[in-house]
């Protein structure tokens, strides 16, 4: 046994363990990652229809995503893009990319976001007719701890909300991590957007208060979570506003998009 | 040597590593609000154990004692990132929830502890046995919190609903407390209450004694 202890077998042990464990991690990891990319997507895929509330029990999550176009906006010139974007393209990838993506500065960036990527995907939701039914738009911003990814979902006049999800975000639980809440999701249906041409959804400390003239704008706070709810504050403004789809959703309403 | 039989049930009642050896209560609080998610946690510990166990046992000759325990880490850590790899390809939904503590099986002293107090000083059939029942004490323990949580305290269990809520018409008000990690401590510390209580061989010597009463440089 004292052999064992010697360095050339201390090395020799350390390096060959090394070895074996990495072929079999990355073999594990290359070997499963179709699988995962699949479910990846198809996980997207379900937050969108849940934003959307078109998410039903049972169905498969394909099936129900026929529904559902995506396109490709340019959010520089706020068109449809769908022939420039480069192939596989990945939008959080790209928002690091210097290439695809431009520096915000600090008055722009009130989501927290450091760069805005040049183009964003958009999911369109088309009745039976072909008529415009829904609009899914991504958006992410900064919280307390995390970047909150979410989607939030529009009804044709681009300025009633149909719904908001988060798919990804480190909140804490049981306080920010309430952005899951299903009670707290339900009071932005029918919550309104713009006032003015300028974005005025908003989270506010407690309660809103039904009587108030503002109540269209204003959402429940998360109790105890006020950097979470400013985030969410921020990330709308941010998204919907002039550096985000707001050109976009202008030039849809416009048919010029 | 103890049988095979033996060293397979004996983790689950006589020498739980959790009632009777206090391992592995970090994970215990954080993953048994809902039973599901329990099951595959236990799984996946109970699979990591066995196997990190085996290979440990296999190579024990070889092992130099001064790295011993980074030898033992790197296999546990190989085998935990597998198994997350899977539970990521396979069931995304609860990789999800589970998140940090698939990869907190690392550090589930459990794991260690057998490696070293066990696969270090036994073949690997008998270590991959004791892996796995250590890893079924651990899992009995999780899944007995894990229904009183999930029932108690969302009247559900696997999701399905059992005791239907105020909130949605029923007349079961849910008990918060059992949702937040605390009242894993108060359930775990019941559940080795009671076996203690059955096994009373498990019940440790006190430390100390309180003295009784004597009044002192007094004369009277």
């Amino acid at each position: 046994m004292s052999s064992n202890d010697s360095i050339r077998k201390t090395l020799i042990v350390a390096f060959a363990l090394c070895i074996v464990c990495s072929i079999i991690v990355s073999g594990a990891a290359v070997i499963l990652q179709p699988v995962q990319e699949v479910n990846k997507a198809l996980d997207r895929k379900r937050n969108i229809l849940a934003a959307a509330g078109m998410l039903v029990d049972g169905k498969s999550i394909e099936e129900q995503f026929s529904k559902v176009k995506t396109r490709y906006v340019d959010l520089r010139s706020g068109k449809f893009a769908d022939e420039s974007v480069p192939d596989k393209y990945d939008q959080r990838r790209a928002a690091k990319d210097p290439d695809l993506s431009d520096a915000l500065n600090v008055e722009q960036d009130v989501a927290r976001i450091a760069r805005r990527e040049y183009f964003a995907p958009v999911y369109l939701v088309e009745d039976a007719q072909g008529a415009l039914e829904k609009i899914v738009l991504p958006i992410r911003g900064f919280g307390l701890w995390s970047t909150l990814y979410g989607f939030v979902a529009l009804a044709p006049d681009t300025n009633t909300i149909v719904g908001i999800g988060f798919n990804e975000h480190g909140e804490t639980p049981g306080l920010g991590g309430e952005v899951d809440n299903p009670r707290w999701k339900a009071f932005w249906p029918g919550k309104q957007v713009y006032r003015g041409g300028k974005v005025e959804i908003g989270l506010i400390k407690g309660s809103v208060d039904p009587a108030s003239a503002n109540a269209a704008w204003q959402v429940d706070g998360l109790a105890g979570a006020t950097l979470t709810s400013r985030g969410v504050t921020h990330l709308l403004h941010f998204w919907l506003g002039e550096n985000g789809f707001q050109p976009f959703l202008d030039n849809l309403l416009a048919g010029e998009a | 040597m103890q049988s095979i039989r033996e060293t397979l049930i004996g983790p689950v009642f006589k020498n739980n590593p959790i009632g009777l050896q206090i391992l592995g209560i970090c994970s215990a609080l954080a993953v048994t609000s809902s039973l599901r998610v329990t099951l595959v946690m236990c799984i996946a510990l109970t699979l990591v154990t066995a196997f990190s166990s085996m290979f440990i046992s296999a190579i024990r000759n070889h092992i130099p004692s001064s790295i011993r325990i980074i030898v033992q880490m790197v296999i546990i850590a190989s085998l935990v990132i597998v198994v997350d790899q899977f539970l990521r390809a396979y069931a995304f939904g609860i990789s999800k929830q589970l998140s940090v503590f698939v990869g907190l099986i690392i550090t589930n002293c459990i794991v260690m502890g057998r490696a070293e107090a066990y696969a270090m000083v036994n073949p690997p059939v008998a270590s991959f046995v004791d892996g796995i029942g250590n890893g079924l004490g651990y899992s009995i323990v999780l899944v007995i919190v894990a229904i009183v949580r999930e029932l108690l305290g969302s009247g559900k269990l696997m999701g399905f609903e059992i005791l239907p809520l105020v909130t949605d018409g029923g007349w079961y008000v849910p008990n918060g407390l059992l949702l937040l990690p605390p009242s894993a401590f108060f359930l775990i510390g019941g559940f080795i209450w009671a076996l203690r209580s059955v096994r009373t061989e498990q019940v440790e010597a006190p430390e100390y004694k309180i003295a009784t009463h004597t009044v002192v440089g007094e004369s009277t």
